[in-house]
């Protein structure tokens, strides 16, 4: 780092608020629509899901103070150090199995 | 404001969009080397594709009066196919002399793989070789952090190669700091889902300050925006960022890092532009 300040956020928290409460408003009740809408279709699938089951942690990481999206990226993350052997799939899926030995599965 | 998007697959985008991106300040783009949406099957579309980036592009581009620039590789989508692999990379260096041609990129890894990791590596030492700037991908979601780190580790084991000399892109919060603190140059890309939204960027702005930082759009043939960079300063200005420091973000950062090659023609003390007016 050259040693300039961190620029910091220069508004107010009630400036904020006032700016952007109304879009994560939004952002909040569409996730709540997916949830629902998920349990619609069938309650018990988000259980099953490992896509699901991150996301739920990544809801429970929420809670708590700051680092939130810290916390949430690693929720997501693939852990392991190693390298595949040899290419399963070309693209990535959003989150990582921790609950299969197998981590290709996601798609029943 | 004049900003510089160091990261856009033009021949992915409508003529439109260079007219759009001109109309709201954009004076150059680079353009890495990328993935189709489909694997070729031959070295000769590899070619061909080269061809487009360093002989047809730059004239689309100049028609808006937009500068046109081309980093050459071999993308990480297709670079687990080794022996395509190795032909594409035969090719590359009788392109390196193009007149806009910045260095190699986009290099870097997809899943991670053994294969990927191997083409980077000799992607890399084509750089060292050659001497030229080296633009680097990361992976996308829940391998964006192992990919990270394993490209950092990568070019670790060059010590002759100067960090200041790459830039690692599509960084998001949870790798800007092993980019940072090992000397490259980091890149955030604005994407609508799979990389860092304008909101975000700005974010780890705060948190992290804009040195070795640039911010480009990444628009390809997917959903982008190529539009992005100016919705970047856009909400930089909503939260009252001084003139000043977005566009050292937007322009005096990509400045710095590319006119290291010397093909590329904006040089810092020759573009200085009055800011603060706001």
């Amino acid at each position: 780092m050259d040693g300039t300040p961190l620029p910091g956020l220069p508004l107010s928290p009630k400036e904020l608020v006032d700016e952007y409460f109304i879009e994560n408003r939004t952002r909040l009740l569409e996730i709540a629509a997916f949830l629902d809408r998920l349990d619609r279709v069938d309650a018990s699938y988000a259980g099953r899901d490992f896509r699901m089951k991150a996301f739920r942690e990544a809801l429970a990481a929420l809670d708590g103070d700051g680092g939130r999206l810290d916390r949430i990226q690693i929720i997501l993350s693939d852990p392991r150090e190693a390298p595949l052997d040899a290419l399963d799939r070309k693209s990535a899926l959003g989150a990582y199995d921790r609950w299969s030995a197998d981590s290709t599965g996601g798609r029943s | 404001m004049k900003y510089i998007d160091h990261h856009a697959h033009m021949v992915s985008r409508t003529t439109d969009d260079y007219q759009h991106m001109a109309l709201s300040g954009c004076v150059a783009v680079t353009e890495p080397a990328f993935w189709a949406g489909w694997d070729r099957s031959h070295a000769d579309g590899f070619e061909d594709y080269f061809r487009q980036l360093t002989d047809f592009e730059p004239k689309r581009a100049a028609q808006y009066h937009i500068q046109h620039y081309a980093w050459m590789a071999m993308n990480p989508k297709e670079a687990d196919d080794r022996p395509l692999s190795r032909e594409v990379l035969a090719r590359i260096p009788k392109f390196l002399d193009r007149p806009t041609v910045l260095g190699i990129g986009e290099i870097g890894l997809n899943r991670v793989t053994r294969n990927e990791i191997d083409t980077y590596t000799e992607q890399i030492e084509l750089a060292r070789e050659h001497r030229q700037l080296i633009l680097i991908h990361t992976p996308h979601l829940e391998d964006k952090l192992k990919g990270t780190r394993i490209s950092v580790d990568v070019l670790r084991t060059f010590p002759s190669l100067e960090p200041s000399r790459v830039l690692v892109d599509h960084a998001e919060e949870h790798t800007l700091a092993m980019i940072l603190d090992h000397g490259y140059w980091a890149g955030l890309t604005l994407y609508p889902q799979t990389k860092v939204s304008a909101a975000r960027a700005a974010d780890i702005v705060e948190r992290f300050g804009p040195e070795r930082i640039c911010i480009a759009g990444a628009c390809d043939w997917g959903p982008s925006d190529a539009l992005a960079v100016p919705r970047f300063i856009m909400e930089m200005r909503r939260r009252r960022h001084p003139e000043a420091l977005i566009h050292r973000l937007v322009f005096e950062n990509p400045v710095r890092f590319l006119s290291q090659c010397e093909r590329f023609k904006i040089r810092p003390e020759l573009e200085r532009e009055t800011v603060g007016s706001r």
